[in-house]
């Protein structure tokens, strides 16, 4: 494929191990391919194991009112020196309400960064990514450094990037539906004429499917869902670290080429008789 | 009533949805202190616009005021 961004050979880091893979997003240099959410879990101390287990430098979070009954601020127990934390728009049905949601996120002391997510449908969680371009335009503007959830569309992804969004952070399947990579073909056409970090965000549903996604020569995953319900939440997060790290690493080295006869793997000389 | 005792005039402001009564005077950061609230871990926008945290000792609450009082939660 004609793909000089993401010609493994032509990346710094390239044939040394996961410790020099490095990757930048909006001028931070990241050693976690993983960025993960904080929602669904069972308490604040479960959340915390599974951060820690993730290895994530980035985390999401959501903006909400304030229960006046709960005592347990988000912000009063996460570690801010370690994990950025990455507000996000979600239940935001237009660009209005995202814009509104992330001026408040400022006001909390956030960095620049902001995941926006401007939902077009309760049923299905999908993107209206009309909404999101309109917002995207108002947040850049205002200096925001822009991490956009959107369709597997190479079109839409490639107007974002061009408007200066930070990174682009197509789909993989429904938000929480654990589906899969369901159009590999798609995430592709988007990591081929990326000038962005491309983020798969959503879909993700066991291992494998982080390492298929992160082979597909993307520069990170961002999942919630797939730890959070696993039955062991914690060893999830490891196996999800791990699975980014050899999605990675395979993409790096270069798999071989498929072929539809077998080849023999021991030499097919001196043979005894 | 006790001699020279003036009763503060009560402000109805609607708080996330629900409405309140606050003593006239109440300024944003007395109405975080009241609901036991740490400053730095909530926004307020009023009438919808954000009220800045520097500007929370200093703006008072006026009668009819809608406050959203927001902060980070688990998400994904």
């Amino acid at each position: 494929m004609a793909d000089t961004r993401h010609d493994p050979s032509s990346l710094p880091g390239h044939g040394g191990g996961d410790g020099d893979d490095t990757w930048t997003l909006a001028g931070r240099t990241l050693r976690s391919r993983l960025i993960v959410g904080t929602g669904k879990y069972r308490d604040a101390a479960q959340t915390k194991a599974c951060l820690e287990r993730s290895g994530a430098e980035i985390v999401t979070v959501a903006l909400r009112r304030v229960d006046l009954s709960a005592k347990d601020n988000l912000l009063s127990w996460i570690d801010r020196d370690r994990y950025l934390l990455l507000p996000n728009t979600a239940g935001c049905y237009t660009a209005d309400e995202a814009v509104r949601t992330l001026r408040l996120a400022r006001e909390l002391g956030i960095a620049d960064l902001v995941k926006l997510e401007v939902i077009g449908d309760p049923t299905t969680l999908l993107p209206d990514n009309e909404q999101t371009l309109l917002a995207a335009k108002i947040l850049l503007d205002e200096g925001f450094a822009v991490l956009p959830y959107v369709s597997d569309d190479p079109i839409v992804c490639r107007k974002l990037q061009e408007m200066g969004c930070a990174a682009v952070m197509p789909l993989a399947a429904p938000i929480g539906s654990g589906l899969g990579i369901r159009n590999p073909h798609n995430i592709r056409f988007i990591v081929e004429q990326a000038t962005v970090p491309v983020i798969v965000d959503a879909g993700v549903g066991t291992a494998s499917d982080a390492a298929v996604a992160m082979e597909l020569g993307i520069d990170g995953v961002l999942m919630n869902t797939a730890i959070a319900r696993a039955r062991e939440p914690e060893r999830m997060a490891e196996a999800m670290r791990l699975a980014v790290i050899a999605g990675r690493q395979a993409f790096l080295a270069g798999r071989m080429p498929m072929q539809a006869h077998a080849n023999a793997s021991s030499p097919t000389v001196g043979l005894i008789e | 009533m006790v001699r020279g005792y003036v009763p503060h005039r009560m402000l109805h402001i609607v708080v996330n949805g629900e409405e309140r009564a606050v003593a006239e005077g109440t300024t944003v950061a007395g109405l975080l202190a009241d609901l036991g609230l740490a400053r730095q871990h909530v926004a307020v926008e009023a009438n919808r616009e954000i009220v800045p945290r520097a500007e929370h000792d200093a703006r008072r609450l006026a009668d009819g005021d809608h406050l959203e009082i927001v902060t980070f939660v688990g998400g994904g």
